[in-house]
């Protein structure tokens, strides 16, 4: 069993699980929080990303355990007073989702990208999403939802 | 108030799902929930001698083992195919009994052998690999073509074959081959798909021994015909006691249309074991478990004069339908396929030869698109070669067979209602700057780049449909829909719908319908669907129909609403009901400043007390109440048409194929939401360029699927596309009140031609989908290689 101590979404956790218990299942089952989505069993479709201290991971390739001592943000940990977070504003303004079930993790991997690039290309948007799969959207109002929050993240 | 009809409004659902709040199956959690996993065929086709479950009962945790000898104890009935395909030859399909766990034969990869119930989804994966399956293993069949030259894998079913049907007038479509100027022929495949939603498919039983209510919660396109193929053909409960719930439903594709045999076992479980069963699919359990889509393999030839007019059209296809006839499995390859192979040509003569096969492969059924997207592929594609032979610019050779005359009766099956092909295929040429691709095409050359241009003109037959039409073609059930608008007294709306949204943004475009007619704001509508307790019965969504059938059922249950707003308002404001006119949500008497908003007549007719002088705001005899309901049977399909133009740069070193601009000009008719409209198209070609250039679900000779994992499938990505050039043209649908013919599966059927196309014109050889680099770098070479040999 591996104890475990971190924050998520502000919280103080601390829980104690099995030590296989992956990332993904911590999040969704031990913590009831279904937002993070699992869509593979092969860290491939990115419908589970979530931030790891402030950097985008696929919680599905992950141990809980070694996400000890760690600040975690979930899809639900966005939102701020009532106040959709400028990425989600900017999914909603563009018709960035569809039937939502990859727009949690697309969502995640969208605000990592804007931090680490301050003004992308289409292009580098394209490739930086490389690693989410939607099945709805052809990509194209993603991207445009990633552009419009350009500036704002 | 502005006109909502036609406006790009937000969506309503976003915000559940950008914040992490939607409640799709797999995150519900029953109190007292078991666990279940399944245990499938490692072999494509086998006999089971033997299944020793005593080791897996004992192991911790678990509940119990079940076998398909349990399902036939409690009398279960198997899967059904919902429609009735005759062959040529008068007599009735042949399907074998698709029994939802196998007892005594397994027919593909991934079929289901039995059932582990655990008190935790470890103890029910540790105690799976307990149980232990003795088969006999026998040769698979596998391929499409050589379906009906190997083995018969189902007792009583000769070559293999399903149905072998036959449309349109084979003597008049031979007399146009043999006085035509040149024939020309073309051997096609279509790829076969994984639908892949997103979401992996999921089923919770829940059964409730003292009301006897069996719940069922599921990742359904459509509840109420799962709860009815349930009841009536698995008999696992009578239907007024079974609920079936699709709460979110994150895509579907076509595949989540039907109930599974996934399904048929939860609901059939918990009530056997009188918990609550948990069944969540992994990646490679969908890959190999969910309906399959495509996988056509045709011959199909044009009869043409030498002014490049069309004068007859012969296909004869073999279609995969896998190891079993799932539920619209033989309508997709037959009816859903044989009557748009005319594309939007008028050509006089055709005949259509469909033989339906079964092979030791994962059930194949609708896929977006269904039918439509093979018949486009075939008749784009043979369009471009015979303009190519004929020596005619491609473009031309289209729009000299093009249709111009509305309503037109095509030789096969339908009444093409309305139409403008040339506008759209011109619109599209404009916009696509077909005028300047020898210069670009050059500029590719001299990068060392081989440019193509590839048309895709189509037509497809939607809003599926008439009930009449479908009933008299073998459907086992009509194709209307219901709708139902409810008051609340306080003025807000519950509006109910058959339909279901699983990414189409109904509760949206829906609302837009309401608060245009009902002149009742956005925010004071609510959509409710996906629960067989909660609205009327409805037929789903697929096909592209749940706006031009369900939406219209909607217009209609408004109009009886202001109907009987008029009557109650007349009573109110001492005036007749026929001279009174309802306008933005107030009904008036004309000239005076009398009237009433509707907000006002719903609380009326619930609190039908003293108002004032009226003793009661009902006139005499009339019910209490605000709440209507319709259902809406089209008299005809719905035809969006369209013009596509691809335009790819091929990388001869390397084969890789880029989609350098994609264009596309519709024709959906009326738009309610030109956003949504968009991002329908936007992953309808998103999903044919998959199949054109990445995709295929490929079986080896012994019937494993090696393409099981988004590791070996390859799922079109961000990076793929261009962005896409989208705009429209109009001509009203006159099958439906709204003027509206359906978005949701276009791109799909459209696409895959327009790309493959350019892919052949840029290098100039034939190459299969998926148009991979390493296929297309082989094709180049061995054209190369011939073009030196014939030197």
């Amino acid at each position: 069993m591996a104890k475990l101590s971190l924050t998520v979404n502000g919280k103080k956790i601390e829980k104690e699980v099995p030590d296989n218990t992956l990332l993904a299942s911590f999040i969704r089952e031990n913590l009831n929080l279904t937002g993070t989505h699992v869509g593979c069993d092969t860290s491939q479709c990115g419908a589970c990303v979530v931030h790891v201290n402030g950097k985008s991971v696929k919680s599905c390739a992950m141990f809980a355990a070694d996400a000890n001592n760690s600040e975690i943000t979930t899809i639900e940990g966005l939102e701020k007073d009532g106040k959709l977070h400028p990425v989600q504003e900017s999914f909603k303004k563009h018709h960035g989702l569809q039937c939502g079930y990859c727009t949690p993790g697309m969502v995640m991997s969208s605000i990592d990208l804007l931090k680490t690039h301050k003004n992308p290309t289409d292009d580098e948007i394209r490739k930086g999403l490389e690693g989410n799969i939607c099945r709805c959207t052809g990509y194209q109002n993603i991207v445009a939802s990633v552009k419009g929050a350009i500036g704002k993240v | 108030m502005a006109s909502m009809i036609g406006s790009k409004v937000e969506r309503k659902e976003d915000k559940k799902f950008l914040t992490g709040r939607g409640r799709y199956t797999a995150d519900i959690n029953l109190h007292n929930q078991s666990y279940a996993v399944f245990i499938r065929s490692p072999h494509a086709r086998a006999k089971i001698t033997g299944i020793d479950t005593t080791k897996a009962k004992k192991a911790p945790g678990v509940i119990d083992v079940l076998t398909g000898k349990e399902l036939q104890d409690d009398k279960i009935g198997g899967l059904i195919a919902g429609w009735k395909i005759v062959s040529k030859d008068g007599t009735d399909m042949k399907c074998p009994a698709h029994p939802a766990l196998a007892t005594d034969l397994v027919n593909y990869v991934g079929d289901h052998v039995a059932l582990v119930v655990a008190e935790s989804l470890q103890e029910a994966k540790d105690a799976a690999e307990l149980v232990k399956v003795d088969y006999k293993v026998l040769k698979a069949v596998v391929s499409t073509g050589q379906a009906m030259d190997s083995d018969t894998i189902h007792d009583g079913i000769d070559k293999n074959l399903c149905f072998d049907w036959e449309l349109g007038d084979k003597a008049k479509a031979e007399e146009a081959f043999s006085s035509a100027d040149k024939v020309v022929e073309m051997d096609i495949v279509n790829n076969r798909l994984v639908p892949n939603a997103m979401e992996p498919r999921a089923s919770i039983g829940d059964y409730n021994p003292s009301s006897e209510e069996l719940t069922l919660y599921t990742t359904s396109q459509n509840p109420h015909l799962s709860r009815l193929v349930m009841s009536a053909f698995n008999a696992i409960h009578p239907e007024h006691k079974f609920r079936v719930i699709a709460p979110d439903v994150g895509g579907g594709f076509g595949s989540k249309i039907y109930p599974y045999s996934e399904d048929v076992v939860m609901a059939w479980a918990a009530k056997r074991l009188q918990r609550p069963v948990k069944w969540v699919c992994e990646r490679t359990e969908s890959f190999l478990s969910d309906c399959h889509g495509r996988d056509h393999i045709t011959k199909c030839s044009v009869a043409l004069k030498n002014d490049g007019t069309v004068t007859g059209l012969k296909v004869d296809t073999i279609a995969n339908l896998g190891g079993y006839a799932s539920l619209f499995a033989t309508v997709t390859p037959t009816y859903l396929y044989g009557p748009l192979v005319l594309g939007l040509y008028n050509i006089p003569a055709a005949y259509c030869n469909v033989k339906g096969v079964f092979t030791n492969t994962a059930p194949v059924d609708a896929y977006r698109g269904a039918g439509r997207p093979e018949a486009t592929y075939l008749i784009e594609r043979i369009m471009d070669k015979a303009a190519k032979e004929l020596g005619m610019d491609r473009a031309e050779f289209r729009k000299k067979n093009f249709i111009r005359q509305f309503p037109h009766q095509q030789c096969l099956v339908h009444n093409i209602d309305s139409g403008d092909y040339d506008a759209h295929f011109d619109k599209a040429l404009k916009l696509a700057d077909y005028a300047g691709f020898e210069k670009r095409k050059a500029d590719s050359a001299a990068k060392g780049k081989l440019r193509g241009i590839g048309f895709s003109t189509y037509i497809e037959a939607c809003g599926i449909a008439p009930s009449a039409a479908v009933m008299s073609l073998g459907a086992g059930v009509g194709l209307w829909e219901s709708a139902e608008i409810r008051f609340n007294p306080t003025g807000n709306v519950s509006v109910f719908t058959g339909t279901h949204s699983h990414g189409q943004s109904h509760d949206t475009t829906f609302a837009q319908i309401v608060a245009d007619k009902l002149g009742v704001p956005m925010e004071n509508i609510e959509l409710v669907h996906g629960d067989t307790d909660k609205g009327p019965f409805g037929m789903g969504t697929y096909g592209s129909r749940s706006l031009a059938v369900g939406g219209s059922a909607i217009s209609k249950a408004c109009d009886k609403i202001v109907e009987k707003g008029k009557a109650v308002a007349a009573n109110m404001l001492e005036a007749k009901p026929e001279d009174i006119e309802f306008k933005d949500g107030e009904f008036i008497v004309p000239n005076t400043n009398k009237k009433k908003t509707i907000g006002e007549i719903a609380f009326a007719c619930y609190l039908p007390g003293t108002y004032g002088e009226i003793k009661s705001p009902l006139p005499e005899g009339m019910e209490p109440g605000l709440k209507e309901t319709a259902f809406y049977d089209p008299i005809n399909f719905s035809f969006p048409a369209g013009s596509h133009i691809c335009e790819v740069e091929v990388d001869p070193t390397t084969g890789e194929t880029k989609v350098d601009t994609y264009t596309c000009v519709d024709d959906f008719g009326n738009l309610i939401n030109p956003m949504i409209v968009e991002g329908q198209i936007h992953g309808g070609l998103a999903q044919g360029i998959g199949q054109a250039l990445y995709e295929n679900a490929y079986y080896d000779e012994t019937g494993q699927l090696v393409t099981a994992s988004y590791m070996d499938y390859c799922m079109p990505r961000a990076d793929n596309f261009p962005e896409f050039r989208i705009d429209y043209t109009c001509t009203p649908a006159t099958s439906n009140p709204l003027g509206v013919k359906g978005c949701g599966e276009a791109g799909a059927i459209a696409s895959p031609p327009a790309v493959m196309n350019a892919v052949v014109d840029a290098i100039g050889t034939e190459v299969t989908m998926p148009a991979t680099a390493e296929k297309v770098w082989r094709a180049i070479r061995e054209k190369s290689k011939s073009a030196k040999k014939a030197a």
